[in-house]
């Protein structure tokens, strides 16, 4: 689908549309630009057309060279293999926009977002409570990603206000932001009548760290480093992300040979965090043998990361052309050999899990997420697959996965023991695909090449352990960040976790939330 | 059941299943640190961890510190759900601010005699984020730090290895 027929496509449900301008950034993206009075209504007709959620929405502060605040939403043609990107122009005084969180609930914690960090008020939203910048330690009326921001001014702090249940019965369990185990800070207030939970209301922002100003101002050779660093267990999904954003710009290609590689490693990547969730779940209801197994087999893929990379978490392999690192006979050899042993070890483990009865009991309609919900929410990833809705950017935007027989896997059930499964799957899945692709591994090709960048903006995007992890991109002409968006499916998805648990009971807490395994430093960011 | 039987019997001890000159390594280094602790904090060492803003990395290699692999905990030192229990805490991340109130008081949790062990880059400077408006940077500036564990993110290893150092510098 081109430009005109997006557009005449709008024009059925929005007869007297008329775009500021249209054209194909590249061959999977269109940029529309529109004013901001039809901004809403045609970010919705797109919402219900297509359908997409809101995949992404964001400002980009303009000031400096028209005077103006830049908010794009992205959306996602799944049939056309496209993403479509609005955009419209926010004057500097006064800066607002209608609100699009009362129609499309996938734009709530986005334009929240816009609001704290560049004080652009997403008009009409009945929830603005501050996100990651918390109001006990970050006074109002500073807006760090606006390009004027130098430094924390002082002014008046105020209070987070959490939702109240209140009635006979209810009392609220206020847990974290220091949770027991080795993990993320979050903090999870649930209201509880009786056992059952009646409202769980989640709290982030703990590991805010800043990480999109960083960004700013530094070269993009630098700035995969600092990529890699996000979010610790999806170091290379992140990398891939951010430099296809740089390729796309340079409007390179990188070599097949190297295409090939990222695709191992990604999935090399997919293979220990599913057996790190599946062992996480069967840990967190007190199945302490297939847990230990479980990161037996985690520690093996970690080494065989290190054996290939020499980097357990493949760090520092990506480059913008391609990859630094070759995998050679020897490396394919023992690639294949511990694949293998990792295979059979793993069916051991599905083994032990699917014939214990009490275990199956316990994760069998436990947080349950309907389709429904799901859509409603915006959830992407293996938890949208989980509950039915086919979404893998491996199905729709191939690259590389077109090259190898890639099964794209959904359950219908959308609770805990769906989850489970289709992490069985999608590891088999992974360690096929790496067999494939390592077969075809020519010796001697070229793994990179040199790229020029452009000034220029771009979204890069790769399909993550957790899902869709996607990156906008702007570099000036000397190669500069000037904005870097990033999106984690996390936080799509935290949303769905308050909805999962509802009517399940506090001590399910820990099995819905590690079957669901968000990421707090990629929500935070 | 009896796959979880099967699985125990065939995959015996698993420390002796990797080279054995990691294997003979983490035996080593890991004896020493046991005899230390014993004399140092009575049978055992408590740790409490705490995640300031990290990226999960380190967290992810602490954890695997304590896999069968490594078993860091056959050399008597655990990690604890409560600071109530802790004789060290381990702190990652560049201190988020956000983080900043519940680092403190889970220092301030922890019973006498106590210290604060950093692990990872970030928590010895702020590393990459150091230059952001939202991290306070080194937990030096914040708590007395007695040991930094180096690494983006230090292997399982690493982080049994910098223990022993510590506490046999401790001991002299």
């Amino acid at each position: 689908m081109g430009c005109s027929e997006v557009i005449s496509n709008i024009k059925k449900s929005l007869p007297d549309f008329s775009a500021l301008s249209v054209f194909q950034n590249y061959a999977d993206e269109i940029c529309i630009k529109v004013s901001p009075q039809v901004f809403k209504n045609v970010c919705l007709a797109l919402h219900k057309m297509l359908p997409s959620p809101i995949m992404m929405l964001f400002a980009v502060d303009e000031r400096k060279f028209s005077g103006v605040f830049v908010v794009n939403a992205v959306l996602v043609d799944l049939k056309q293999r496209q993403w479509i990107i609005v955009n419209m122009d926010i004057p500097q005084e006064n800066p607002c926009f209608d609100s699009l969180a009362r129609n499309m609930y996938s734009a709530t914690l986005f334009e929240r977002e816009i609001k704290e960090m560049f004080g652009i008020e997403p008009k009409g939203n009945p929830n603005l409570r501050r996100l990651n910048l918390h109001d006990e330690v970050w006074p109002e009326g500073n807006f760090p990603l606006r390009k004027d921001f130098k430094e924390m001014n002082s002014g008046s702090l105020g209070e987070y206000k959490f939702n109240r249940v209140e009635g006979g019965g209810i009392f609220e369990v206020p847990v974290g932001p220091v949770h027991a185990g080795i993990i993320g800070p979050g903090h999870f207030r649930f209201s509880v009548a009786g056992e059952p939970i009646v409202n769980l209301e989640i709290r982030l922002g703990f590991t805010h760290r800043g990480v999109e100003k960083l960004f700013e101002g530094k070269s993009c050779v630098d700035a995969i480093r600092f990529a890699e660093c996000i979010s610790g267990d999806a170091v290379f999904a992140y990398s891939v992300a951010f430099v296809s954003a740089a390729e796309k710009i340079s409007g390179i290609l990188i070599p097949q040979k190297a295409a090939y590689l990222r695709g191992i490693f990604l999935e090399l990547e997919r293979m220990y965090n599913h057996v790190n969730d599946i062992g996480g779940m069967a840990l967190d209801v007190g199945f302490s043998f297939p847990a230990a197994y479980a990161s037996l087999i985690k520690e093996a893929i970690l080494q065989l990361n290190e054996k290939l990379t020499a980097s357990r978490y493949l760090k520092k392999v990506n480059v913008i052309g391609g990859v630094s690192i070759d995998i050679d006979q020897t490396k394919k050899i023992m690639l294949l050999d511990s694949l293998k042993k990792i295979q059979k070890d793993f069916n051991e483990l599905v083994k032990m899990l699917n014939f214990s009865v009490s275990f199956m009991d316990r994760v069998d309609t436990t947080g349950t997420l309907i389709r429904k919900t799901a859509q409603d929410l915006g959830v992407v990833g293996l938890i949208a697959r989980a509950s039915g809705i086919p979404a893998d950017l491996r199905k729709y935007f191939p690259g590389v996965y077109n090259q190898v027989k890639f099964k794209m896997i959904t359950r219908a059930g959308g609770d805990a023991l769906s989850r489970l499964e289709l992490r069985f799957y999608e590891f088999v899945e992974s360690c096929r695909m790496i067999e494939e692709f390592t077969a075809k591994l020519a010796e001697g090709l070229d793994i990179k090449v040199n790229s020029v960048l452009k000034q220029a903006s771009a979204l890069g995007y790769v399909e993550g352990a957790r899902g869709p992890v996607l990156c906008w991109l702007k570099v000036d002409s000397n190669g500069v960040i000037q904005r870097c968006k990033i999106v984690d499916p996390s936080s799509h998805n935290w949303q769905g976790l308050s909805y999962a648990v509802l009517g399940n009971i506090i001590p399910d807490f820990p099995l819905c939330n590690k079957s669901f395994n968000l990421s707090y430093p990629g929500n935070d960011l | 059941m009896i796959y979880i039987l099967k699985n125990r019997i065939l995959k015996g001890i698993v420390t002796k299943h990797i080279g054995p000159s990691l294997s003979k390594e983490i035996e080593l280094v890991g004896l020493g640190l046991k005899s230390l602790i014993q004399k140092r904090f009575g049978r055992s060492l408590h740790i409490r961890q705490v995640d300031t803003g990290s990226c999960g990395a380190c967290e992810s290699e602490i954890i695997s510190a304590n896999n069968p692999i490594y078993d860091l905990q056959r050399f008597g030192i655990s990690f604890v759900a409560s600071p109530r229990h802790a004789d060290a805490l381990l702190v990652t991340g560049p201190v988020s601010k956000n983080m900043l109130i519940a680092l403190k008081k889970t220092y301030e949790a922890m019973p006498e005699p106590k210290f604060v062990i950093t692990c990872g880059d970030c928590a010895l400077d702020g590393g990459l984020f150091k230059d952001s408006y939202y991290v306070c940077g080194a937990v030096k500036n914040i708590l007395p730090v007695a040991l930094h564990i180096p690494g983006c993110p230090p292997s399982p290893l690493d982080i049994i290895q910098v223990l022993l150092t510590f506490l046999r510098k401790k001991e002299q």
